[in-house]
């Protein structure tokens, strides 16, 4: 908002709008994932204007070219509008569907989701895509009884919350931000449209004005690049070893803060160091089975946890019996003093110039030591002690997409948290702030459910956070117990599951079969798969006896998208502006660093359709089933709807899905019994709830009793203990025990798993060269390829918006113009594009910012005709293209047993989109267009024809007219 | 008065917030509707009043990316308005801002051939010229809150790269924009005098780096020796 005072009022204007006819609603914006607040001007049913809400914690009243194309998402002739039930006779993917009722549909799936949960409730795989509902699918799926149940995360961004959650209880988007307010300079990692959109940009804003330095690490200058101060045009998948050479950088000059490092890290914990014996790399612990420290002053061994005691940071020590053991600290020294981190080798790696690597570590640790930042409040620590002030090392970094879509991205993220702690600047002022209600101790308590049983809850969340290989999800023979294979040897702590395997392994019934396929807002017949070709051939491949292989196939969509063709019964969602929802606190929330903040989505336009919304469904199922969290002992349903649930449901006592107003009077925040009145309160307070920290509480939480004190009344944490950033993880080098053979519980007995544990489970981050890289012959695939999407459409999984598909309708391979020279590959000329696993013909653009080993393109522009109401000759449809492609579920084959594994991180299963690398060669003269080409689905029954022109306005436009007098007078001026 | 925008070039990512914004609020403001042809068709092309266009400026490793909002400069001389036929064209006297008259104009294309910042669009449906109105329909609305009487661009820009306001007034963030950031006009040789008025990138940010005494990484480990520090 700038200062501009309101304008003189000017005579002689008609009134415009019937301000009497309009209404001014609050909800929260679905555009995206960013979940900005809006406020909403309606009349007639009808969306006059969308528009940021001011008050709005995360968005300040701006907002985005996807947020304001929201009427064109309620308008979208792809609106499905009735259940669907595929012909019976006709084939998957021909879009043959008879309409039927509600009540038919939920009978249907009702009788056999029961006939499933009876016999072997592990038979209904349940995956979520976009949504961010996961507290109430999740705990649905615990209830039905199925281990297979996740979200998107596994394919999207588990490497950056795993990486975060395994090191300092937070991590990056919705877990912590940069300290816009403080930071000086801020350093963004790889693509990072993908998340948080607004608040990036309110925060580039004000490191712009303020002259801190912006430093983008991207193979492409696009987006936020743009404005970046330093571009670093790094090799795709290179990162850690950029980052772990600036640690070099910093050790080399002992530039690290050494207090931060010896009062909130393990980095003085000593670890066991005896090679080949079991034991190796754990931590001595003492008698009260706490981790030791070497304390200085005492000249003795004494446990970790103490407050005032003196650890030695460094050194080699022997245990009372002779074990020779080090801190974690020394170990870290060898490890990135090591020749392989210098930066004239990482230079050669990652492509930065070894001057670069050192001047931008050499800049932050003149930001972080000699520009630091001191804020004069008192607050206590975790050990009751008084401090007179925060200091602040004033540099931050962010990163989501481009270092999580690799299969080393786990490492790679916990190496840029090491870096980060080493500056000493977590959750620090000008640092790197935690949101509520993280941090949460290292790992989150929560363990994934093992065992099934018909008819019977599981006994803990599907998802969780291994420690140890008993953790696994895995039987007496060490095959995979779920379907998406997560929590096997093949990524043993694949917290967010593994969508991307889904289809795959259920075709091919490893390690079995399904009955049910349940999707939610996942479009895994197109640009949500990996080798989408063959998932489609997947999605209707058949038994011998006629019987698909994957049985039944629901989804639910608010849009007739590429996965309704080849679903049996689909369900119709409404859109974002028709449903009640909530962003939880028992999920990932709103909140800001300085206040815990949770939001909800209320109607503000009357569905037309006959649908409803996936939260109502849930719910309907669930008491349908005689869930035992939604029914009482009598076994009648509990809950009406989902408001009812979400006013009345407790998980422990006084905490719910919605935090703020509490409390039979709705005076209660963060815990208290149920509100009756809770929606109405939501609504009263712009749809959202704010509970600000107070400033003693604001920083250094991991180690703040105000805060951790706060934080375990509000349920977020188990213990007021102090959040200990875990450098070293212990929890890794039981795996890496585990491969090694000298583990005492479960360990792998293939080889090839037992070589991944050894290689990758290092309990300190480490580069490694991308899987698909070092399966295939790079000299034959000499790019990288890989995608983004652009600002105006990321996250959102509806670009036939009619209004954003005119910024884009086509994508390109964007390829480096001197890289292209060399070639004598010309602009906009079609190229073939090749990897291991097939290949496709494309348009390509050339342009500068781009790095030279690098070609890209922007993802998910492609879609089918006939899908989201888009014509069959579409330019997304005849000259878009998709990358997935080119890019396997399983890594490259070789004929060995790796064959099998999935293209993913080792550690996380985190799908790795961004590993690909590919040839170029000129198409032949006359061979144009792009290949593969799709033929064009059906719409929907009974859909509206999409418009040839759309005029649309909410109300009849008043025309400004010109006085004849005025042109009389002034003529043409 | 002579209001118009800052566009911050510094600052703008080219988000096309700014963009679908104006659509949005336009195609029911005072110039809607904003028609859309072929909307879920091939080569789907409607009436926008503002457009983002992104640049490489250099050649490799030396590029460097700016995007460019383009809407109406809103001209002190404004051509598009000497050569309309029917008067439908005009620039306000009160404010500047510069409009069509929905029920005057007959589509004959002049103004936009006129225009060399290509601001004026035709309706593909209605047959009318369409422009940046800088939300006329917005900005003397007493019934909005204070803050929000801005251009629907200006209200939303994510990075608060756009700013109005009245270049008459000297004291305005505008005019001290203009001023202290050095703001450019596009194509100040024509002589059309536009008043939208950009800040071009500032230089950038230099950061010192810590200075250290060259040391080999071997002393640097013998160096490394424990300090008393209290947890």
């Amino acid at each position: 908002m700038t200062s501009q005072a309101s304008l003189p009022v000017t005579t002689g204007l008609p009134e415009f709008e019937n301000r009497s006819n309009q209404q001014t609603k609050y909800t929260t914006c679905y555009m995206c994932a960013c979940r900005c607040g809006i406020k909403v001007t309606v009349e007639d049913n009808q969306v006059r204007f969308i528009q940021g809400n001011p008050n709005h914690p995360i968005n300040k009243g701006v907002l985005c070219a996807k947020g304001n194309s929201g009427i064109m998402k309620q308008l979208s002739p792809a609106k499905l509008s009735k259940p669907l039930l595929r012909k019976p006779g006709t084939e998957r993917g021909a879009g043959e569907f008879e309409e039927i009722s509600w009540a038919q549909a939920l009978d249907m799936l009702e009788q056999r989701l029961a006939r499933i949960r009876a016999t072997d409730p592990n038979k209904l795989a349940y995956f979520t895509g976009r949504d961010q509902m996961q507290a109430l699918t999740g705990m649905w799926a615990s209830q039905f009884g199925t281990l297979n149940w996740a979200a998107h995360g596994g394919f999207c961004s588990v490497n950056m919350a795993a990486g975060g959650l395994y090191t300092m209880g937070h991590a990056f988007w919705e877990f912590g931000d940069p300290d816009w307010d403080n930071t000086k300079y801020f350093m963004m990692w790889g693509v990072a449209e993908d998340h948080s959109s607004n608040p990036i940009k309110l925060g580039l804003k004000k490191l712009k004005e303020r002259g801190a330095k912006f430093v983008a690490v991207n193979p492409v200058r696009t987006g936020y690049q743009a404005i970046a101060d330093e571009w670093v045009a790094i090799r795709p998948g290179t990162d850690a070893i950029f980052a772990l050479s600036m640690v070099q950088v910093l050790l080399k000059h002992r530039l690290v803060d050494e207090e931060f490092l010896i009062r909130y890290t393990n980095a003085p914990q000593l670890v066991v160091n005896t090679p080949g014996q079991k034991g190796d790399g754990l931590f001595f612990r003492g008698q009260s089975g706490q981790p030791q420290v070497w304390d200085l002053v005492k000249q003795q061994f004494v446990d970790a946890n103490l407050p005032d005691i003196s650890p030695a940071l460094f050194g080699e020590f022997e245990m009372p019996d002779g074990t020779p053991v080090r801190t974690a600290m020394s170990i870290m020294l060898d490890k990135y003093m090591d020749p392989q981190y210098a930066p004239e080798n990482a230079a050669k790696e990652c492509g930065v110039a070894a001057e670069d690597i050192e001047r931008i570590a050499l800049e932050m640790a003149q930001v972080a030591f000699k520009e630091s930042i001191t804020l004069d409040i008192e607050w206590t620590d975790w050990a009751g002690r008084k401090q007179d002030k925060f200091i602040g090392r004033p540099v931050s970094m962010h990163a989501m997409r481009g270092i999580s879509a690799h299969s080393n991205g786990f490492q790679t993220c916990r190496a840029i948290h090491l870096l980060q702690v080493m500056l000493g600047t977590i959750d620090c002022p000008g640092g790197h702030l935690a949101k509520p209600p993280f941090p949460k101790h290292v790992p989150p308590g929560i363990k994934p459910a093992k065992v099934s049983a018909p008819n019977t809850p599981l006994k803990s969340p599907p998802l969780g956070f291994p420690t140890c290989p008993e953790d696994l999800v895995i039987d007496a023979d060490g095959n995979p117990l779920r379907i998406d294979k997560a929590y096997s040897w093949d990524a043993p702590i694949s917290c967010h599951g593994l969508m991307h395997m889904v289809i795959s392994n259920a075709v091919k019934g490893d390690p079995y079969k399904i009955d049910t396929l349940m999707l939610f807002m996942a479009n895994m017949a197109w640009n949500s798969s990996m080798n989408t070709a063959q998932t489609i051939e997947m999605l209707c491949a058949k038994e011998a006896d006629g019987e698909y292989k994957i049985p039944f196939i629901v989804c639910s969509d608010a849009f007739n998208s590429e996965m309704v063709a080849y679903s049996d019964l689909v369900l119709p969602d409404t859109t974002y502006l028709e449903r009640y929802d909530t962003i939880s606190m028992l999920d990932r929330p709103i909140s800001e660093p300085h206040a815990a903040c949770d939001s909800v989505r209320i109607p503000v336009i009357a569905p037309d359709r006959d649908v409803l919304s996936w939260q109502e469904v849930m719910v309907e199922l669930a008491g349908r089933l005689g869930f035992p969290a939604f029914t009482d002992q009598a076994g009648e349903r509990r809950y009406t709807d989902y408001k009812d649930f979400i006013v009345n449901f407790e998980k422990e006592p006084g905490i719910g899905f919605l935090a703020g107003y509490r409390g039979k009077d709705g005076d209660k925040s963060l815990r208290g019994e149920p509100n009756p009145r809770q929606w109405e309160a939501y609504e009263e307070n712009e749809g959202f709830f704010e509970h600000h920290l107070a400033p003693n509480q604001r920083y250094m939480r991991h180690a703040n009793r105000d805060y951790l004190e706060l934080a375990k009344e509000a349920g977020w944490v188990g213990s007021t203990d102090q959040i200990l950033i875990e450098l070293y993880s212990e929890k890794l080098q039981t795996f890496r025990l585990a491969g090694q053979g000298l583990y005492d519980g479960p360990m792998p007995t293939e080889e090839h798993h037992k070589e991944r544990l050894v290689k990758y489970f290092d309990p300190l981050p480490f580069y490694y060269m991308p899987l698909e890289e070092q399966r295939i012959d790079r000299d034959k695939y000499p790019f990288h390829a890989v995608n983004q999407r652009p600002m105006f459409m990321y996250h959102s999984w509806d670009s036939q918006n009619a209004w954003l598909r005119q910024i884009m309708s086509q994508n390109y391979l964007f390829m480096n113009r001197v890289a292209a020279e060399k070639q004598g590959i010309e602009d906009l000329s079609w190229v073939w594009v090749e990897s291991h696993n097939g290949k496709i013909r494309v348009q390509v653009k050339l342009m500068e910012g781009s790095n030279e080993q690098t070609v890209w393109t922007w993802n998910a522009i492609a879609k089918r005709g006939g899908a989201w109401g888009l014509a069959d000759d579409a330019n997304e449809a005849t000259d878009g293209f998709l990358m997935n492609h080119l890019i396997s579920e399983l890594l490259p084959q070789k004929g060995d047993k790796v064959d099998r594994v999935t293209n993913s991180d080792p550690v996380t299963g985190q799908a790795a989109w961004y590993d690909l690398r590919v040839s170029i060669s000129p198409a032949a003269p006359g061979e144009t267009g792009t290949w593969p080409s799709f033929g064009a689905l059906k719409p929907q029954p009974n859909a509206k024809s999409s418009p040839q022109m759309l005029s649309y306005s909410s109300h009849e436009n008043v025309n400004l007219v010109r006085p004849m007098s005025d042109i009389l007078t002034r003529g043409e001026k | 008065m002579k209001l118009g925008l800052v566009v911050d070039l510094d600052t703008c990512v080219g988000c096309h917030g700014c963009a679908t914004a104006c659509k949005q609020w336009n195609t029911s403001g005072t110039i809607g509707p904003l028609s859309d042809k072929d909307p879920y068709g091939r080569d789907p092309n409607g009436a926008w009043l503002n457009r983002i266009r992104t640049y490489e400026v250099g050649d490799t490793p030396n590029s460097k990316t700016v995007n460019m909002p383009m809407s109406c400069m809103h001209c002190d001389n404004a051509a598009c308005v000497t050569v309309c036929p029917t008067g439908a064209s005009y620039k306000r006297e009160e404010d500047g801002i510069v409009l069509v008259d929905q029920d005057k104009c007959m589509g004959c294309n002049l103004c936009s051939w006129a225009c060399p910042y290509g601001a004026r669009e035709l309706d593909p449906h209605q047959g009318t010229m369409k422009k940046c109105t800088l939300c006329v329909d917005r900005i003397y609305d007493e019934r909005l809150p204070k803050g929000e009487r801005q251009p629907a661009c200006v209200l939303t820009c994510p990075t608060k790269s756009r700013v109005f306001g009245d270049f008459d007034d000297p004291d305005s963030e505008v005019s001290r924009l203009a001023r202290e950031r050095g703001g450019k006009q596009l194509m100040p040789e024509l002589g059309y005098n536009p008043v939208n008025t950009y800040l071009p990138p500032r230089n950038k940010k230099q950061q010192a780096a810590y200075e250290t005494s060259g040391r080999s990484v071997k002393d640097t480990v013998k160096q490394w020796v424990n300090k008393v520090i209290a947890r």
